[in-house]
């Protein structure tokens, strides 16, 4: 393969990633469901947070709800992923495993591109 | 008890050897790796050891009697064969607690590692593993902020980060260099580093370095929406000079710096990672020397000693080796020590080299970064080695790209995801690496090409992996 660009440009909102998992392609619901058992199986709370594209650099995203704690069914964290992704057609989502031990987050992953 | 020996050797076992003392919780602990010279015997050997290593000197003087020796000698406690070697043994040795300044990492190695190691009843000397007492651990300050502390400020989570050392080392202007971490960064790095070489030379001036460096970060910030930091080497030749430059890059707004802990010296280090502490700096180490100091088996200071004197004295990164790259380092042994860096309570465990239980207490985690020799073939390896908590860097692995170092850091950050992805998924990632880089690189062009230019390795380590046994 001949020398290619990198596209990226800061005149184009496609540039922006969103940290771990903003380098892979959209995933499917599978994907997403073997992401949530990783975080139960390490025994963290799974949480979910979601905002506008053109504000995900700062570090608050807006929570959806509370974080699910103690919850180790993944099909009802995929529930709520899916139902924060309806309520909020156009925004990044995020799934996050706070592990309280380690006083921080085990996970947190980008699992829905926002429309830019 | 009778004399064996003669010519300079003081009878030191009457004082210094006791098998029966039981050591203390508050006793710092040490393991020497001891050679004799011909004709003495072990335990006057350890005896000797400890006495140069605390209170003793080579005859005794009227001023011994002004205080209480039996409490601050060092005590010979215990001898031990080394596996593998007939001629060299361990020798345990403990160290009441008020021999050592409160927080001052160079009063223990200036007492540990110092006299005795020159001293002549010994061909040969390895300081192997040091137990810190929790009472001391406390007086240190440590990492200024902690692996926690680094993602909550960096936004960095699930993942090992990605860093890279700028190349080449010297001759770059500040600009062109200030170029080659924009475009590292741009590509999905989450870290660049100054050469350890690099500090402040005609060619590149260390202020104008900070200055282009610091766009470089701010505009990659801007374009990719995430956090990014280089690591600026403020290591310099006065401690003057050192917090001039350290204060400039907090002035700057950036968010890491670089220090060299052993050529700068443990008082330099432990005073950056103070001003780092107060200053909300992360701090960035580097290990120059270390191989003169840890690669003879034989002779001189183990890493693992140097790591924990590096968590007490303070830094938020330090190089742990890659196991798998350009450079030595024995599997085993580096999980011993990574697990030094990282983890509150480490235990005893002989087969990592790990000779005493060490409890750090409250005291915050140091990031092992693994760098020299990686590239794109090594991520599943490295992700499976290192975990979450470590950061890998790809230097000639992000800038020997054959389309420039944003392209090579792309490569980098989607071979990362997909191991991580695919470990999370509970996939044995070191196994089935080749198809999981494959699989990704569909839909990376410039991972595919990454991979293309670094000729496939092997993944099963188990059966390249040599363990260092000809000193245990």
């Amino acid at each position: 393969m001949s020398i290619q660009d990198y596209p990226s440009r800061l005149s184009d909102p496609k540039s922006r990633k969103a940290e771990t998992f903003s380098y892979l392609p959209k995933m499917t619901d599978e994907q997403i469901k073997a992401q949530v058992e990783y975080i139960i199986s390490k025994g963290w709370n799974p949480a979910i947070e979601h905002t506008e594209p053109e504000n995900a650099f700062g570090y608050y995203w807006y929570m959806w709800k509370l974080p699910m704690f103690g919850e180790t069914s993944a099909d009802a964290v995929l529930e709520e992923v899916n139902a924060c992704i309806k309520a909020n057609p156009n925004n990044h989502v995020r799934l996050i495993g706070y592990d309280n031990f380690a006083q921080s987050q085990g996970a947190n992953m980008l699992v829905k591109r926002g429309d830019i | 008890m009778a004399k064996t020996y003669n010519a300079g050797v003081k009878e030191y076992r009457e004082t210094y050897w006791m098998p029966d003392y039981e050591p203390k919780d508050s006793d710092f602990l040490a393991c020497f790796k001891v050679v004799p010279q011909e004709g003495v015997p072990r335990e006057e050997c350890a005896a000797a050891v400890a006495a140069e290593s605390s209170t003793g000197t080579w005859t005794t003087v009227w001023t011994d009697l002004l205080t209480d020796l039996d409490y601050y000698k060092g005590r010979a406690y215990r001898i031990e064969d080394v596996p593998g070697d007939d001629s060299a043994f361990y020798a345990f040795i403990a160290y009441p607690l008020d021999l050592f300044e409160e927080g001052s990492i160079v009063s223990v190695m200036t007492s540990l590692v110092g006299n005795v190691f020159g001293f002549k009843a010994l061909r040969s000397c390895r300081l192997e593993d040091i137990r810190f007492p929790l009472a001391y651990v406390t007086t240190c300050g440590g990492p200024p902020h902690g692996i926690q502390v680094e993602r909550d400020k960096m936004d960095k989570y699930g993942r090992p980060m990605l860093g890279c050392t700028i190349k080449p080392k010297l001759g770059l202007s500040a600009k062109n260099y200030g170029r080659a971490v924009y475009e590292c960064l741009r590509g999905g790095l989450d870290f660049t580093k100054d050469d350890e070489n690099v500090t402040s030379q005609p060619f590149m001036r260390w202020r104008d370095r900070f200055m282009f460096c610091q766009e470089a970060i701010e505009k990659a910030e801007a374009e990719t929406g995430e956090r990014k930091g280089h690591y600026l080497n403020v290591t310099a030749g006065t401690p003057e000079e050192m917090y001039e430059r350290a204060e400039f890059a907090k002035e700057i707004g950036t968010p890491i710096i670089m220090h060299d802990f052993l050529t700068g010296g443990f008082t330099a280090n432990t005073g950056l990672a103070n001003y780092c502490r107060k200053n909300g700096l992360l701090l960035h180490i580097h290990r120059a020397m270390h191989g003169v100091i840890d690669r003879n088996p034989m002779h001189g200071i183990h890493f693992r000693v140097l790591a924990k004197a590096l968590r007490l004295s303070g830094g938020d990164h330090l190089h742990s080796g890659t196991v798998v790259g350009k450079l030595e380092g024995d599997r085993e042994a580096t999980l011993g020590w990574i697990d030094i860096m990282r983890d509150s309570f480490i235990p005893e465990n002989r087969d990592r080299g790990i000779m005493f239980d060490q409890d750090f207490g409250h005291l915050p985690g140091v990031i092992p970064v693994a760098s020299g020799g990686i590239h794109v073939w090594h991520m599943p390896a490295l992700v499976n080695i290192f975990g979450d908590d470590s950061v890998l860097q790809f230097g000639g692995g992000t800038l020997g790209h054959p389309w420039g170092n944003a392209a090579g850091a792309a490569a980098n950050r989607v071979a990362l995801e997909a191991c991580v992805q695919a470990r999370n998924e509970g996939k044995e990632v070191e196994k089935v690496g080749k198809e999981v880089l494959t699989e990704a690189a569909k839909h990376s062009p410039e991972l595919k090409i990454a991979m293309e230019t670094w000729k496939e390795i092997k993944f099963e380590f188990d059966t390249v992996d040599k363990l260092d046994v000809k000193h245990k």
